[in-house]
């Protein structure tokens, strides 16, 4: 019984001279070889050459101080409760009197540890965040770790640098959307 | 002679039909129909005598008065303080005027409200929030400035954020009721009104923490368990114990194997029925001064349950062995640190290492 139609018959033929030889086809074969050496390159030479992975990447976690250089996050916890691999945590100060120079509101986050063997970077706290402090960085990865103290990130690691702050073209998704549709390209700036 | 018991009065609350003694509330009566058909409360708290019809969040439309006077209630009538009268008809969620209604109260009581949320204790279980949630807008129309306060300090237990409350009088009913003298009252009318105690009397007495539960939003809230955690990461537990001032049972939260809060029980409605001593809610802070019960039963849609898995579930047994075959000790030698002083002082190296990279170079 037949049950589809892409059966094909077998043939016995016998091949011909030329192709008994086998050499005209080593020659076509080297030809495609030969062919691609002149080429693009498909590969990058990656750690020494990296690809532009898109305004939407999620690659590794900043935490974002206002233009006053404060601090932004107050430990909400609405990030941790978000995370799917609870990968972060977080300890609550209140903030001290002379303080205000750092932190933006009475409290503030004194230990705010992400694993990063736990991260899936979802992008969920991103979306959690109230106060718009967490982001996942589109132009950076999370370097590849060897040592077991290198896992979990702290705040000396994840704090925005204020003399190279992290730039973006559009920070939340109805932005991106807008400019989408508007065709516009927009600058990449600090934060709403 | 006259039929002295009891006779009972039969309404309709939201097309079901309910009979209950006379001089029950409206609330009372729908409250019996279970949580999904009970209008909200902000200021009603069935404890406390005298509480009731200043939030009007519970407003209903009784579209019939009683069965001898069926005409409707010109207004909509906060069942918390009206009572029920026989054949009478009420509508909660089936009246759209009503839904409207309270979307406007939402409105009216979050125009003072700082919405700081992120950093309040209260977030979690808070009733605002819940109320706004489930009844409110989702933008809001207010531009003007809100009313502030200036800070004021009621005791070394109990912290006192006036911009956050919203006037319910629960905690003045609380403040009545435990004690015989009038210590702690609501100052000044209008916008300009707020929660006050005579300072030297403030709050010494042993049962002034209940304010804290009885509390609605995060006006007051408990000095020891400031900032120490957010309600999603503790555990609730069941625990008592022998008190000779309160009745001693109480809600533990744990974060870890460390008791950061003590609460009096609540009920369904969030409302606490045995109010417990500052002794236990302040001072009794290790396991080793309870009797522990066992969790406590939260819905599994609360956002305190969060993380948190059932206890019921069995794993599976190989699972088990293979874990226990493979089992090895971490040796983590990262010191694991609760001690607040230290984590501040920690964390200040820390982030002046961020900062100083940061901000030191800019000035």
């Amino acid at each position: 019984m037949q049950l589809t139609n892409r059966s094909k018959q077998v043939s016995n033929k016998q091949m011909t001279f030329a192709e008994r030889i086998y050499l005209p086809a080593i020659a076509t074969g080297l030809g495609i070889t030969i062919k691609h050496f002149f080429q693009k390159k498909v590969t990058i030479q990656y750690p020494e050459v990296k690809q532009f992975l898109g305004p939407v990447f999620r690659g590794r976690h900043v935490l974002k101080r206002d233009e006053q250089g404060r601090e932004r996050c107050t430990a909400c916890g609405l990030c941790a409760v978000a995370c799917p691999a609870e990968a972060i945590s977080m300890v609550a100060a209140e903030r001290e009197k002379g303080e205000e120079k750092l932190y933006r509101e009475e409290k503030y986050a004194a230990v705010y540890e992400i694993n990063m063997l736990r991260c899936i970077f979802c992008g969920l706290c991103e979306e959690a965040c109230p106060k718009q402090a967490i982001y996942l960085r589109h132009d950076e990865f999370v370097p590849v770790f060897t040592e077991r103290d290198q896992v979990v990130w702290g705040k000396d690691l994840l704090a925005e640098n204020m003399n190279n702050r992290y730039l973006r073209k559009a920070w939340t998704k109805e932005e991106a959307h807008e400019q989408d549709l508007k065709g516009v390209e927009a600058e990449p700036r600090t934060q709403l | 002679m006259e039929n002295t018991a009891p006779q009972l009065f039969k309404i309709t609350f939201d097309g079901i039909e309910i009979e209950v003694p006379p001089g029950t509330t409206i609330m009372q009566a729908a409250r019996q129909l279970g949580p999904h058909y009970a209008p909200p409360a902000m200021c009603y708290y069935e404890p406390l005598k005298g509480t009731g019809g200043k939030c009007r969040a519970c407003l209903v439309k009784v579209t019939a008065g009683s069965a001898k006077d069926p005409r409707p209630m010109p207004k909509l009538v906060p069942s918390c303080i009206t009572t029920v009268q026989d054949g009478m008809v009420v509508e909660n969620t089936t009246n759209e005027s009503v839904l409207e209604t309270r979307r406007g109260i939402v409105e009216f009581l979050l125009i003072n409200h700082p919405l700081d949320c992120p950093v309040c204790d209260q977030a979690g279980e808070c009733h605002l929030q819940d109320f706004a949630f489930e009844h409110g807008r989702v933008t809001t129309r207010y531009e003007e400035e809100r009313r502030t306060f200036e800070k004021q300090d009621i005791g070394p237990y109990v912290q006192l954020h006036m911009t956050r409350c919203i006037l319910c009088y629960r905690c003045v009913f609380t403040a009545d009721q435990i004690t015989n003298k009038r210590v702690h009252g609501v100052m000044n009318r209008g916008d300009h009104a707020e929660i006050s105690t005579y300072i030297e009397k403030a709050i010494d007495n042993d049962f002034s923490g209940n304010v804290i539960d009885v509390c609605p939003v995060g006006a007051l809230t408990d000095k020891t368990y400031r900032f120490k955690s957010r309600v999603w990461f503790s555990k609730p537990v069941e625990a008592h114990c022998d008190c000779e001032k309160c009745s001693g049972n109480v809600t533990l939260w744990y974060r870890g194997d460390e008791v950061i809060r003590v609460t009096a029980r609540k009920n369904e409605w969030g409302e606490v029925k045995e109010f417990i001593c500052n002794t236990c809610r302040f001072e009794r802070k290790k396991t080793s001064d309870w009797t522990i019960e066992g969790p406590t039963k939260i819905s599994r849609h609360s956002v305190i349950m969060a993380n948190k898995y059932r206890a019921d579930v069995k794993k599976p047994a190989f699972g088990l062995k293979v874990a226990e075959a493979q089992y090895k000790q971490i040796d983590d030698s990262r010191p694991y640190i609760t001690d607040g002083t230290t984590i501040r002082e920690l964390s200040k190296e820390n982030n002046a290492k961020a900062n100083q990279r940061s901000l030191a170079e800019n000035n």
